[in-house]
This record gives C-alpha cells, sequence and structure tokens, in this order.
C-alpha cells in the first residue's frame, strides 16, 4: 500500500490547504498526535475549571436579580444580569471561532478530528442557561488531554465530569438504602440515565452483553458521584448505596462506599472485548464509511484487546490496514467538519476571525451549521450525531450548505482565489473533471468558489 | 467524458426532462391523495399553561392560586361559557369559536409522570408511546403506515425544528419555508452536473430547487447581486416571523395534494414573567392559525382540523417570579372547519389541593393520545385496532368525544 499525503488529509484530517503541507506517512501522522497539542496552545479555549467560574457568577447575578424582584435596584440588578448573560454568549461564539481556526491552521488534523469523534462520543450538554455553554471547554480538559492515552482515562475523565454528571441526571441519584435518602425522603431517586448510556453508548454498544439488571446495579454503584460549582467533581458517600454491587458477574464494593469502587469497574467495562468491538467499529465507521469493512474492525479491536485499550495503538492499526486507504471518497462530512475544511481550503487568515463581532461571527460560522441540521453543541441526546449520510444530505440541510458556499466565503476573504486555482488548492488531485469543468465554466468567482466547495468530492472524504 | 460550455448545455437540457419525469419530482396535481379531509399538527415546545390560556375562572380555587397571573373576565380575559375564559393572547380567535370552529380539551395529558424534562416530554408526545422506546419514530408516520395509498407529499414537516412525530418508515416531506436554494441558471447547471454521478446528492439538489420553485415566499427567482445578499440573508435560520411563513407555507401545500401538515411553534417555557410571554406565544398561535385559515380558503378550511398539543401543563400556584414551572395536566387547542367547536371538552379536575397531581399540577383526567387518535380516526378513517395498536400502542381511545362535525 502507497501512503497517499492528499488522501491522508482529507479523509484523517481536516483537509486539503493552500498554505499547509499534508503528512509524509502514517508514522508521521501518529507522531504529531503524540507531541505537543499545538493547536490548543495558539488557540486557546479555556478549561472547564475556569469556565465553571462563569456559571457561579450566572447564579449569583441571577439570585441578586431575585432579590430586587418589586425593588427599585431590580433594573440594575437585571441589566447585571443580562449583561453577563450576553457576554458569556459572546464567549462561546468566540470559542467556536477558535475552534475552527484550530481546523484551517493546524498541521495535525487527524488530533482535531479525534477531539470531535471523542466530544461526540462522550456527548453531554448543559441543561440548564448557566451550563449551556460548556460543552467546548469540557472537550478541552476531558477529550483533548487524553485522546493518545488509554480509552479508560478517556471515559473516567468523561464520567466524572461535572457536565456529565449533569448532562445524565447522575448528580443527584442517591442509593435508596443510602444515608441522604433515609434522611430525605424526596431524595430517594435512583436515577439509571447515566449508568444506561456508559453500558449503552459509551462502552459495550447496545447490542452488548448486559442487561437491565447490570444496569440497575451499575447505577446503584454510581451513587455517590456527584459536583457543586465551586469544588468540581465530589464523590459523596452519603448518596452511595451500601453493599455491593455485581455487574457483568463481577462484584464492586461492600465496604465503605468509595470512588475506586466505581473506577475499577469503569476500567473493567473499558478492557471488555465488547467495548474493544464498539469502540473499533465507531471509529471505522467515522473515518471510512457508514457500513465499514469487517477486516478493518476486526484488526482494529484485536489491536484494542492486545494493548488494553491503548488508543495509539488502535489508530496505528486504523492507518496501516489497506481498506482505510480506498480512493473512492465515501463519508460525507457532517456540518461543522464541511464549514471548517472550506475554511481551511479558503486558508481563512486568523486575524479575520479575530476581527469578526460576535454577533458576524455566529451569522457567518455557527449559526448557519443549524439549517444544515447541526445545532452545533446540541445534538438531540447523547448518542450524540448521526454517522449516516442520509441524515446530512436532506433537501433543506443541502440547500442551506449551497447557500453558505455561495454567500460566506466572500464575507470571509478579501479577495476570492481564482476558481481554476482554487480546486487545486480544495481538492489536489480529487479535483475531477467536473469539478475542473464547473470551475472553468462559472460565471463569477462567488460562484465558482461557491460550486467547488458545493461538489460532492468536497462534500465526501 | 470531455465536457465542454455546449455539451453543458445539452446534457442540462436532457436533465429538465428527465427531472419532470423523476418519481420524486411527479407535480403534486398528478398525485392521488388517499382521503380529503385535512389535518395540521402543531407541537407547542416548552410546556404551555393551561390554566392561564383556557382559564377557569368559575373554579373557587383558581383566583387564589394565581396573582400576578390573575384571570377570568375581570381580568379582561372572553368568558366562554360562563366557566372558563380565553386570554387574551388568543382573542384573534374569538370570531372562529363563535362560528364553532375553535375549541379546547382541558385537563389533559400523555402518559408521561414525574420527571418534568421538555425533552423526554416532547419525545412521548411525539413518539404516541405510554413510555420511551416502544415503538419506532413518531405517531403520524405509524398513521401514514396504515393508509395505503400514501405518497411522499401526503405528509410534510415543516420548518427547521426536527419533528419526532412525522419520522420513520413511510415517507413524509420536509422542507422549512426561506430554506430555498436560488441560484443563478448558469450555477444551478453547474451545480447539477457536480451532483450527477452521486445519486444522494441529486436527489436532494433537485427536491431542494423543486420546492424552492413551489415555494410562493421565493418570487421569480434568479441571478444576480441582489439573490447572492439575500443568500446571505437565508445563511441562518430565518428570525421574527417565521410562524407565519410556516404556516402559509402548510397552507399552499395542504392546498394542493398535502393531507398532513406538522410544526413547532416554541417558547412556552415561561418560568419567569409569563405575562410577557405567555401573550407573545399566544400571539403566534393566534397568527399561525389565522394564516392557515386565510391560506386555505374557506373551502379547504371546512374540511381542516387544527391540533396544538404540548408536552405537559405547569403548576397551578404562580411562582416566585411571575411565573409557573414544569407541570403535568395540559390543554389541547383545536380549530378549523372540520371540529365540532365553540365547546371546552375534557373532565375538569378541580383546583383545590386535594384535586391536584401531586399537590402542585392539575391532574389530567384524560390522555390526550385518547383526542388524537379519534380525530385521526374521524379524519382518515384509520380503524380503531390500528389506532391502538400501531399509531398509539396500548392505548384505549375510550368513548368518541365527538370533536368532528
Amino acid at each position: 500500500m502507497r501512503f497517499d499525503s492528499e488522501l491522508a488529509e482529507i479523509r484523517f484530517g481536516a483537509g486539503l490547504s493552500p498554505l499547509l503541507q499534508p503528512p509524509e506517512s502514517a508514522g508521521d501522522m501518529l507522531e504529531r498526535l503524540k507531541g505537543e497539542d499545538e493547536a490548543a496552545r495558539v488557540f486557546p479555549v479555556p478549561r472547564f475549571d475556569e469556565a465553571i467560574a462563569g456559571a457561579r457568577t450566572f447564579w449569583q447575578l441571577k439570585k441578586e436579580r431575585s432579590q430586587q424582584e418589586g425593588k427599585p435596584g431590580y433594573k440594575a440588578a437585571d441589566k447585571a444580569f443580562t449583561d453577563f448573560r450576553r457576554a458569556r454568549n459572546h464567549a462561546r461564539i468566540g470559542w467556536h471561532g477558535q475552534h475552527l481556526l484550530r481546523h484551517v491552521h493546524t498541521r495535525d488534523g487527524f488530533r482535531e478530528r479525534l477531539v470531535l469523534f471523542w466530544a461526540d462520543h462522550f456527548t453531554a450538554q448543559g441543561k440548564n442557561a448557566a451550563l449551556r455553554v460548556m460543552a467546548a471547554p469540557y472537550a478541552e480538559t476531558v477529550v483533548r488531554p487524553h485522546l493518545a492515552g488509554r480509552f479508560e482515562d478517556l471515559l473516567i475523565a468523561a464520567v466524572t465530569s461535572p457536565l456529565m454528571l449533569h448532562y445524565l441526571d447522575q448528580r443527584n441519584s442517591a442509593g435508596p438504602a443510602s444515608w441522604a435518602a433515609k434522611r430525605r425522603k424526596r431524595l430517594a431517586g435512583l436515577n439509571e440515565n447515566l449508568a444506561r448510556e456508559v453500558l449503552e453508548l459509551h462502552t459495550l454498544g447496545v447490542d452488548g452483553p448486559y442487561s437491565q439488571t447490570d444496569v440497575r446495579q451499575l447505577a446503584e454503584l454510581f451513587t455517590g458521584l456527584s459536583f457543586n460549582a465551586k469544588d468540581g467533581f465530589m464523590f459523596r458517600p452519603g448518596m452511595a448505596e451500601p453493599g455491593a454491587e455485581t455487574v457483568l458477574e463481577k462484584a464492586y464494593g461492600g465496604g465503605k462506599p468509595e470512588l475506586g469502587q466505581v473506577l475499577s469497574a469503569l476500567r473493567d467495562l473499558a478492557r471488555h472485548p465488547a467495548t474493544a468491538r464498539h469502540i473499533a467499529r465507531k471509529l471505522a465507521v467515522y473515518f471510512t464509511a457508514d457500513v465499514p469493512d469487517p477486516e478493518l474492525v476486526d484488526h482494529m479491536a484485536a489491536r484494542y484487546q492486545a494493548s488494553d485499550g491503548g488508543l495509539m495503538q488502535v489508530y496505528a492499526a486504523l492507518l496501516e490496514h489497506p481498506a482505510a486507504w480506498v480512493p473512492e471518497l465515501r463519508n460525507v462530512k457532517p456540518p461543522f467538519d464541511f464549514l471548517a475544511s472550506a475554511c481551511r481550503a479558503l486558508a481563512v487568515p486568523q486575524a479575520r476571525v479575530a476581527r469578526l463581532k460576535p454577533g458576524k461571527l455566529n451569522r457567518l460560522l455557527l449559526a448557519p451549521l443549524t439549517p444544515m441540521g447541526q445545532r452545533w453543541e446540541f445534538s438531540s441526546g447523547p448518542d450524540g450525531w448521526s454517522e449516516a449520510d442520509t441524515a446530512w444530505i436532506t433537501p433543506q440541510a443541502l440547500a442551506a450548505r449551497l447557500r453558505w458556499t455561495m454567500a460566506a466565503p466572500r464575507q470571509l476573504l478579501q479577495d476570492l482565489p481564482d476558481p481554476r486555482e482554487f480546486a487545486e488548492a480544495a481538492l489536489g488531485t480529487y479535483a475531477n473533471e467536473r469539478v475542473r469543468f464547473a470551475a472553468r465554466a462559472a460565471e463569477t468567482r462567488t460562484e465558482g468558489v461557491g460550486l467547488i466547495l458545493s461538489s460532492p468530492a468536497f462534500q465526501r472524504r | 467524458m470531455n465536457l465542454t460550455r455546449r455539451s453543458l448545455l445539452t446534457r442540462s437540457a436532457a436533465l429538465g426532462c428527465s427531472l419532470a419525469a423523476s418519481p420524486l419530482l411527479t407535480p403534486v396535481t398528478l398525485a392521488a391523495a388517499p382521503w380529503d379531509t385535512r389535518l395540521v399538527v402543531i407541537i407547542l415546545r416548552g410546556g404551555m399553561d393551561a390554566l392561564d390560556v383556557v382559564q377557569p375562572y368559575g373554579d373557587p380555587d383558581y383566583a387564589g392560586l394565581r396573582q400576578s397571573l390573575a384571570g377570568g373576565p375581570d381580568a379582561g380575559s372572553a368568558d366562554l361559557d360562563g366557566f372558563y375564559a380565553l386570554h387574551p393572547g388568543l382573542a384573534p380567535l374569538l370570531p372562529l369559536w363563535r362560528a364553532g370552529q375553535l375549541g379546547f380539551v382541558q385537563a389533559v395529558s400523555t402518559p408521561y409522570r414525574d420527571r418534568r424534562s421538555h425533552f423526554d416530554g416532547q419525545d412521548l408526545l411525539e413518539a404516541g408511546t405510554a413510555g420511551p422506546g416502544q415503538a419506532e419514530g413518531g405517531w403520524l408516520n405509524r398513521l401514514l403506515q396504515l393508509i395505503p395509498g400514501v405518497e411522499a407529499r401526503t405528509a410534510f414537516a415543516i420548518g427547521q425544528e426536527r419533528m419526532l412525530l412525522m419520522e420513520g418508515g413511510a415517507p413524509v416531506s420536509q422542507w422549512a419555508p426561506g430554506a430555498g436554494l436560488m441560484l443563478s441558471p448558469q450555477a444551478e447547471r453547474l451545480a447539477g452536473l457536480l451532483m450527477e454521478e452521486d445519486p444522494l446528492f441529486h436527489a436532494a439538489l433537485n427536491e431542494a430547487l423543486e420546492l424552492t420553485r413551489q415555494d410562493l415566499s421565493f418570487g421569480a427567482g434568479g441571478g444576480g447581486s441582489d439573490a447572492d445578499d439575500m443568500m446571505m440573508s437565508m445563511m441562518t435560520a430565518p428570525k421574527g416571523k417565521a410562524h407565519t411563513e410556516v404556516a402559509a407555507y402548510a397552507a399552499q401545500q395542504l392546498r394542493g395534494d398535502s393531507r398532513i401538515a406538522a410544526f413547532s411553534i416554541n417558547g412556552w417555557d415561561t418560568h419567569h414573567r409569563q405575562a410577557n410571554g405567555l401573550k407573545n406565544a399566544l400571539g403566534r398561535l393566534s397568527e399561525s392559525v389565522l394564516t392557515l385559515q386565510s391560506g386555505l380558503g374557506p373551502e379547504v378550511w371546512g374540511k381542516t382540523a387544527v391540533a396544538a398539543v404540548t408536552e405537559f401543563g405547569r403548576t397551578v400556584r404562580e411562582n416566585g417570579t411571575g411565573g409557573t414551572d414544569h407541570g403535568t395536566g395540559g390543554a389541547m387547542l383545536l380549530a378549523g372547519g372540520a371540529i365540532r367547536g365553540g365547546r371546552v371538552l375534557g373532565r375538569w379536575p378541580g383546583l383545590a389541593e386535594a384535586d391536584l397531581y401531586d399537590r402542585r399540577d392539575l391532574m389530567p383526567t384524560a390522555d390526550v393520545r385518547s383526542s388524537l387518535a379519534w380525530l385521526l380516526h374521524g379524519l382518515t378513517g384509520a380503524g380503531r385496532s390500528g389506532l391502538e395498536t400501531d399509531v398509539f400502542p396500548g392505548l384505549d381511545m375510550g368513548s368518541n368525544p365527538g370533536m368532528l362535525l
């Protein structure tokens, strides 16, 4: 198998760039991934613990406003709260700009794609106004530092993250026989939400070898996982169900409830053969095709098991397998990836994005994702975005993509490139004869650039 | 393949012919509709406060529960029947009430209880099941699966919002008015050429162009810098009067061969200063209903039923911030020439402490799915057994409340 640099950048990276050389080998890609997270340093986004301070201020200002209800100070308190909320929404838009710029300017596109993959695999969202901006800081803290390590460390980081505990209702789940439940009758509720999703989505997979009893037992084992906005994650033994819990025929705990018991169950789940298959298959779908080559999946799953979920090993298995390199472009880029790779092909300068006011940045680069079917950071459930090509290319979503390609590039660049050169920059040798013809035959630069970005050759990878 | 400008033009002429013959693009006038009545389902997302919309001012306990949200004729609401009064936000619909074309069902809910989550509540409302994961897709789609002769244009999901109730195995159309694609003639030809070899993209492009042509909000369309500016403003989801565009688009489709349309109206989650929020939301609902009426014209409106449903009602007591919190029992709005209106249906449970659900919410006295099932039965002729097993699995429809003429 001959390594194809352009295909590597298109299929496994952020797309071709006229400024940056694609990787020279699979080893080169893995080497970069092992090295420093340069994009995160150059285009910073706050970590979760920094950003959660904003949630505390949010609640404080909201409380002050409701204390002023009906009093003369209400107007000022209302303004303080409203201004802060607006500033925080603006900050979220700014983080989105940074995220896009990472895709535009990185030499380590494989890393950015893995960030998207794992942030989606471990989807977590804020369900109230104070936490709804937290998805980007969550990815920064939970995903980026762990994506080249072991799967179990990534799993533990996600499952103990305050945003996940909030999103899947773990925070207030108390063991029915726990001290907290006895003391407060109302708090007697065990919540299975996180336990179920850990088994179904994060580890074994929906067809995995677990039963409702395992869900229930894992939910009891999870009791005590909680957080507060000041100190972040905490384990509250008073909420934990006393006694041992049996998950997949193995008993955990029994003595004093401790976090360690939860973590060892998570490690065992992470190393389970069903998890190896589930993760291998999902990565293969994400990088190659909706229905991946079974041999590729087997190959990756075997490596996963042999390395106890060593993710670098699994990635290496993916990149060395011939089925990953079939030249035909298959997967449709989801809207964010589509936008980001378009900006990369256009080589949108950092300074241009930095100069955009939040409202404009939103109109150009964030809000257009919604009519494309991807309301960014708000997928409809913990299972994240669809991998199916048909989910993205509906009439109204394709229309939204075409509208963006025809209108946005002109707003992002001072001078649009000559479409004939742009076809080369965006697609390299993957610019087929139809693309080259459209680039020549378009009546304006705007339309030429828009058509190249609209081509299936650019929208697939 | 050797492409030149000339061969492109020849090819696109051929493409034009094949478009007309494509089954996906069969002109609507040719499609056969399996039935003749029209149904519009509006999902009111956020949880509409039944007590503030259809105000039970005749209930002795009502006045004590609401302070800044006090209702009834003394507060300027129109009396409906001596017991209920209508929130002023729906006053534009009073002529319909008097004509017997507006009605309500009070104290209804889905089987969803206790958790009071919008997402789960909406999922269940649209799934039409008693619990999560009990059937594939949504109840409107499962209805379509029961009826032979259904085509893609028979039912339309409209707007940017995902409409789970329309999802499933039966073909449906989806479109957001204003989502149109205005390309210059040359760009349109070239886009077609680019996508021709990729069936997924090609079918979606042709459908988008066809729906744009049928979408009256796009005038004559085509070309020039005005079109570019319009594209720019259209990159994001439309704001402002989007709801009337959605309703107008629904009416336009239903005047043709479509029989069912579904869309959402958001903004009912009134935890804070409900007096403002609910007035605005009801304004959107009123305008949507009136836009449907005018868009459909008297003849089609005469055989139309509009049903507006919400995931749950709200707490009977006003909270500390001039609003209400997530509750249980809610209300359903019915409108259209096909309904027997001028009445508030539903068994009223009372508002005394002991009458409430969980001592805080309006007690649901009937399953909202039962009202919906009777509507579907009357409008499409769908049989009771199919409705109780396939469309709303496990539902007991009970006796016919006679909602339709």
